[in-house]
């Protein structure tokens, strides 16, 4: 493992700017008076964007400082934590730079979602989100695995407040208490998650005991015994596989999704998701190859059973979320089974596929924030029509269904077409059954199009319901074009993958060629 | 300069609305039909330099698209005789049909729309037949459906046209389900996708080894492990290939979206559902010609299933009464007609009725379109009957059309080397021949696609006939309003009829020579791959060679290569053999003629009557959508409920988080808490957490 040092400090500069309007809104709602809370949210929302705007600038100075074919880590910066070999590091290779990226770009445009739908509390949401880029940024630069640690699990508390705040009403009875299902929803994104990240701290733990060190880089190189490798592996499965989320603990997913309110749905789907795969592909298939081999075909049918059965249950459901929810944890399926598959093009076909999935998935998330803004339901029987009054949010939400069912051209179409000839090499089985999700897709998607968007207007309020307005046009049509640029020209993302995809394979391949020679 | 033929259309696409909005839907309408005129224009202009004067090129290859490892697919136009053929059809049907729309959708509000979607349509169509790689192939496969879908769902205020949209699209996304694995299987098997790769592997029977396997072989006989059985490589793509095929291009048990899709315009039902997009899976097997000449089990499904649908769906043509469905029907049953002779192996066959087919298929669409909108949008043809007096124009189109399809012409006269008759006429002879001499040699269903061909012809040429006599012979049985009052039919609209005619008759004479006569050698050159031209290379597999050699003979009689004159008047064939397909046409207008033109009612019943199994069984279309609906939709329907419900609801969050904390006892406590300060909690978690870390840390555990 290569690493290239950074004198100037790009990384934290990147992951840390957020705090930075953090710091803004406090202050100024520190100085204000009760009377003047409105200008502090005003002020808030503006503070939020600019620094989420600037943010993206500087993680674009560092992809352009960025050497994307050189293999290694770069932009590796280290300082004193604390101490006995866990120290502070940040740095990235091809397999997060790109992420960095998604997250900074998706950042601005989830603030500029909730401009005019967040009405209470702003400024606290204002400063949850921020926050919450700040670790979801240190997710993928982090290098060290303690770091790493506290970025991944601290990502999880501004969501859970995100969704248990904000998120939509209604109630439900749960073990005989009547609760808000947005607390509900919270509730079980915590439990999931709470389970998958105490079995993470203790692999950690006994890793750090074995290796002597959390420095990523240093574990990349370690031989873990490959009994231990099992053990591991299944522990650091735990807590990304929840994160995924694969089946079957993904029930947390469309309870949190439908609960959220549109930006936190986008980040969840566009980043949060991401963070699993990311750790998949990081540690469990460079650390642990040898146990990575013997649970693939474990990983395969899990895999399958989420595309199957998740396309399945996706055409049963009556909201609109929740159908756009269940197409994700599908689409996830290709991800982990691409990983597994140990070949280069179905691991960048999953990174591919994940990069795709941020940007499709955040964009139909926000296709339904737009019409929820405007009629307050998600219900899919409550619309119909649509396309009578809302001829460009029609044409939109017309492109991004397809970038969901994966048609070539779109960014959809490289993630599941590369996954799945990498692993046809591998398991034939898994690549036909997987393959029926291209059937599956197309049913459930084409759908809740048909329903929401064709036939005549019958419901008296859609009437007069107006069209896109300019921000959300401006959105929705730089989402656009972002997926329909990786659709058509993928290779550029490509290659910033292959360095980094390669060396992880070499990891893998020497791994089991010493398990088996 | 050649990747403009594929691009005008697409410029087309892109500035219709624009266009349409700033100008007028005028304008946008004039734009887009310039455009694909001038593509129309250097489609020919292509055509005459590679297929008529054998220039083959270079495909230009514009940038990389996919580049992963060593799988590469690049964007590219490659022009050989075939493409050049598709080229030709594609443009030259797409311009009229573009011409002919200003006509037809002259009231409509969303005319740019419309444009736009052709326009779009065209351009994924030539962005297929110009693919020199299999993932642009698909590119191209999946952009046509995008049109298709967009197409057929136009009236998107129309529930039936949503259906029958969504239909199509997921129907052929089962096809492509199979066309999907058939391209992994290629790339595992040849580590490439690029046509050039793929088949001079097969050519030269080279020594390929797949991913992962430590013993390759020569292609030919190389086996695999597919879904745990050991399978023959080449068959098993060929068989893939084949699916993919069958979902574009109807074939029986995945054609029952064809029928549904007439629900789109009229004009989109000529030039997607007739003359290009459906013949798309024809194009592919011809493309992949040298797969199957070594796979001849996969070529035998394909003559088989080619065979079946020619049969199916004419019985079921015979019966609609609905004008577009009749034509939608008896386009299948054309299409199964081109995939059996591709099966036994003429390719050039196959190719040769593919393009005859577009002119009088698109012919018909379009009359029947006149028609309709003649009519106030009336498709039903009991409603018809003595138009020839209103629409005397239209009708000696459609007449044109109906000498075509249904075969007119004189057998064993040959007229300048060429048999004389409509362009159906001498394609569709010499797929039959074609059959004829694969049952002689031995070829699985030669005979079977020769029997089936035949009875298929009697009942095309029925049911053709009896659409031109319910529709324009005899007294009118319209109301009388609508017989007064006519909707005028613009010009727009009349002449693509004349150019399309003049396609009908003389198409097939014309270019009967280069397609299957005696200058189709050099006129395929490389496109078409024939075994018999390529004994030395052969590794001496035994399958292979005795159906190579049986494919050899079949070929040389099947487009008559035994030298020009003398060879069309001493066929291998026994005469009857020649006159059989006539005999058939002239039963099938002998039928229609007694039963239609004379008697008091032509809507009466005839043999078949309602109530009666076999009508039953044909009214209903073999009852394949019931099959369905049993089959698949319903129980999707019900599993997805029931895994959302039970196995969701019930057993994961009833066994995992509701579970769990009802079965501890925490629940009711934790909720309360979770209430107001859940979040402390979770943090207080990650702070002991960190704390045991630094414990660890801090004894110096390590």
């Amino acid at each position: 493992m290569t690493e290239s040092a950074s004198s100037i400090p790009w990384l934290s500069f990147t992951t840390f700017f957020p705090l930075l309007g953090v710091f803004l809104i406090g202050f100024r709602r520190w100085m204000s008076r009760e009377d003047e809370l409105a200008y502090v949210d005003k002020a808030a929302k503006w503070v939020a964007l600019m620094a989420t705007s600037a943010t993206f600038v500087v993680s674009l100075i560092t992809y352009v400082i960025y050497q994307p074919d050189v293999e290694g880590f770069q932009l590796v910066e280290t300082a004193e934590w604390i101490g006995n070999g866990i120290v502070y590091k940040m740095g990235v290779d091809g397999a997060s730079i790109l992420f960095v990226l998604l997250t900074t770009f998706i950042m601005p445009i989830c603030i500029l979602a909730s401009w005019n739908s967040i009405n209470k509390r702003v400024t606290d949401y204002m400063i949850a989100f921020l926050i919450l880029e700040t670790m979801m940024i240190g997710v993928f630069c982090a290098l060290d695995l303690v770091l790493f640690y506290v970025f991944f699990e601290g990502s999880l508390i501004p969501m859970c407040i995100l969704i248990g705040v904000w998120g939509s009403e209604g109630e439900r009875t749960f073990l005989g208490n009547i609760i808000k299902n947005r607390v509900y929803a919270a509730f079980k994104f915590f439990l999931y998650t709470l389970l998958g990240s105490l079995l993470l701290l203790v692999a950690l733990v006994w890793m750090y005991l074995t290796a002597g060190t959390t420095d990523i880089v240093q574990l990349l190189a370690f031989d873990f015994p490959p009994e231990a490798q099992k053990w591991l592996w299944l522990a650091f499965f735990a807590s990304f596989a929840v994160k995924m989320p694969m089946w079957p603990v993904h029930t947390w997913l469309p309870d949190a999704h439908v609960q959220a309110p549109t930006a936190g749905s986008v980040v969840l789907a566009a980043i949060l998701l991401k963070m699993g795969g990311y750790g998949f592909i990081r540690f469990s298939l460079p650390m642990f190859p040898i146990a990575s081999a013997d649970f693939a075909p474990f990983i395969f049918t899990l895999s399958v059973i989420a595309i199957v059965y998740t396309s399945l249950v996706a055409f049963a459901q009556e909201d609109m979320k929740k159908l756009i929810a269940y197409s994700s944890v599908a689409h996830m399926g290709f991800v982990t089974m691409g990983i597994f598959s140990g070949t280069e093009q179905g691991v960048e076909g999953a990174l591919f596929q994940m990069l795709s999935h941020g940007f499709i998935s955040g964009a139909l998330f926000l296709c339904v924030g737009v019409v929820y803004d405007r009629m307050h339901t998600r219900e899919i029987a409550a619309y119909g029509g649509l396309v009578q009054r809302m001829k460009i949010y029609a044409f939109f939400f017309m492109f991004f269904t397809m970038g969901n069912v994966g048609l070539p051209g779109t960014s959809g179409f490289i993630g599941e077409i590369l996954t799945m000839i990498g692993v046809f090499k591998v398991s034939t089985w898994t690549a036909a059954l997987a393959a029926t999700g291209v059937v599956l897709s197309a049913a459930y998607a084409l759908r809740l199009y048909r329903e929401v968007i064709f036939g005549t207007i019958t419901h008296e309020p859609l009437k007069k319901i107006p069209d896109l307005n300019r921000i959300e046009i401006g959105i929705l049509g730089t989402l656009m074009l972002a997926s329909l640029w990786l659709g058509l020209n993928p290779t550029p993302a490509l290659d910033v993958f292959s360095p980094a995809v390669e060396m992880i394979l070499e990891r893998y391949d020497a791994g089991l060629a010493a398990a088996t020679g | 300069m050649e990747p403009f033929v594929v691009l005008l259309p697409l410029f087309g696409a892109l500035l219709a609305m624009p266009v349409g909005r700033t100008f007028g839907p005028r304008a946008a309408e004039l734009l887009t039909t310039f455009l694909m005129g001038l593509a129309a224009i250097y489609a020919w202009v292509l055509f005459a330099d590679i297929g008529l004067g054998h220039n083959s090129r270079e495909a230009a290859v514009l940038f990389t698209w996919i580049a992963s490892g060593n799988f590469i697919a690049e964007w590219s136009v490659r022009l050989d005789t075939m493409t050049a053929v598709m080229l030709v059809v594609v443009n030259t049907v797409s311009f009229l049909v573009h011409f002919y729309s200003i006509g037809y959708m002259h009231e409509d509000k969303s005319r740019p729309r419309f444009f736009a979607y052709l326009s779009l349509f065209t351009f994924a169509m030539l962005t297929l037949v110009t693919a020199d790689n299999f993932i642009q192939l698909f590119f191209g496969w999946e952009g046509v459906g995008l049109a298709s879908y967009l197409l057929i769902g136009f009236y998107h205020h129309k529930s039936s046209a949503n259906d029958a949209a969504i239909k199509a699209f997921v129907v052929n996304r089962v096809g492509d389900f199979g066309f999907a694995l058939g391209i992994m299987a290629i790339y595992f098997v040849f580590g490439t996708v690029e046509f050039d790769g793929v088949f001079e592997a097969i050519r030269t029977n080279a020594v390929v080894t797949p991913f992962a396997v430590a013993d390759g072989g020569p292609i030919r006989s190389l086996t695999m492990i597919f879904l745990d059985r050991e399978v023959h490589a080449l068959t098993l793509i060929g068989v893939l290939l084949f699916i993919g095929a069958m979902g574009k291009s109807a074939q029986f048990i995945l054609h029952t979206w064809l029928p549904d899709a007439m629900e789109g315009p009229t004009p989109v039902s000529a030039l997607i559902h007739a003359a290009t997009m459906v013949t798309a899976g024809v194009f592919l097997i011809c493309r992949c010609s040298v797969i199957y000449e070594y796979a001849p089990h996969a070529a035998a499904m394909v003559t088989f299933v080619g065979a079946t649908t020619a049969f199916f769906a004419a019985t079921v043509g015979l019966l609609q009464d609905d004008i577009k469905k009749v034509i939608a029907y008896s386009t299948c049953s054309q299409l199964g007609y081109m995939f059996f002779a591709a099966g036994v192996g003429a390719y050039d066959a196959a190719m040769f009725h593919l393009f005859t087919h577009a002119f009088f298929k698109a012919l018909l669409f379009l009359g029947a379109g006149s028609v309709i909108h003649c009519m106030h949008h009336e498709q039903d043809m009991k409603k018809m009957g003595g138009l020839r007096g209103i629409q005397p124009f239209t009708y000696v189109m459609m007449f044109i059309g109906t000498i075509s399809i249904t075969g007119v012409g004189i057998p064993m006269f040959y007229l300048f080397d060429a048999p004389f008759g409509a362009a159906g006429f001498v394609s569709k002879d010499m797929i039959i021949e074609a059959a004829y001499g694969a049952g002689e040699a031995g070829r699985s269903f030669g005979y079977y696609a020769f029997f089936m061909g035949l009875v298929a012809a009697v009942m095309t040429s029925f049911y053709s006939w009896r659409l031109m006599f319910l529709t324009f012979h005899r007294k009118p049985r319209a109301a009388h309003e609508v017989m007064k009052h006519p909707h005028p039919v613009p010009d727009w609209m009349l002449w693509p009829l004349a150019g399309l005619a003049i396609g009908a008759l003389v198409a097939g004479m014309m270019f009967h020579g280069q397609f299957v006569g005696g200058k189709s050698e050099a006129f395929w050159g490389e496109s078409i791959y024939k075994a018999e031209a390529h004994h030395a290379g052969r590794d001496g597999h035994a399958t292979d060679e005795t159906q190579a050699e049986d494919r050899a003979v079949e070929a040389a009689e099947a487009t008559g290569e035994h030298g020009t004159v003398e060879g069309h008047g001493g066929h291998d064939f026994p005469a009857w053999v020649l006159w059989a397909p006539f005999v058939a046409m002239i039963a099938g207008l002998g039928g229609a003629w007694s039963h239609y033109m004379t008697g008091a009612d032509p809507l009466r019943f005839g043999l078949l009557r309602p109530g009666g199994l076999v009508h039953d069984f044909l009214k209903n279309k073999w009852y394949v959508d019931e099959l369905y609906r049993f089959l698949f939709l319903r129980p999707a329907r019900r599993l997805g409920r029931l895994l959302w419900k039970t196995g969701d609801g019930r057993i994961i969050d009833g066994f995992g988080p509701d579970g769990i904390s009802g079965i501890a006892g925490l629940g009711s406590r934790l909720i309360v808490k979770l209430q107001s300060g859940y979040i402390y909690h979770y943090a207080f978690a990650m702070l002991v957490g960190i704390a045991v870390i630094l414990f660890f840390v801090l004894t110096g555990g390590a």
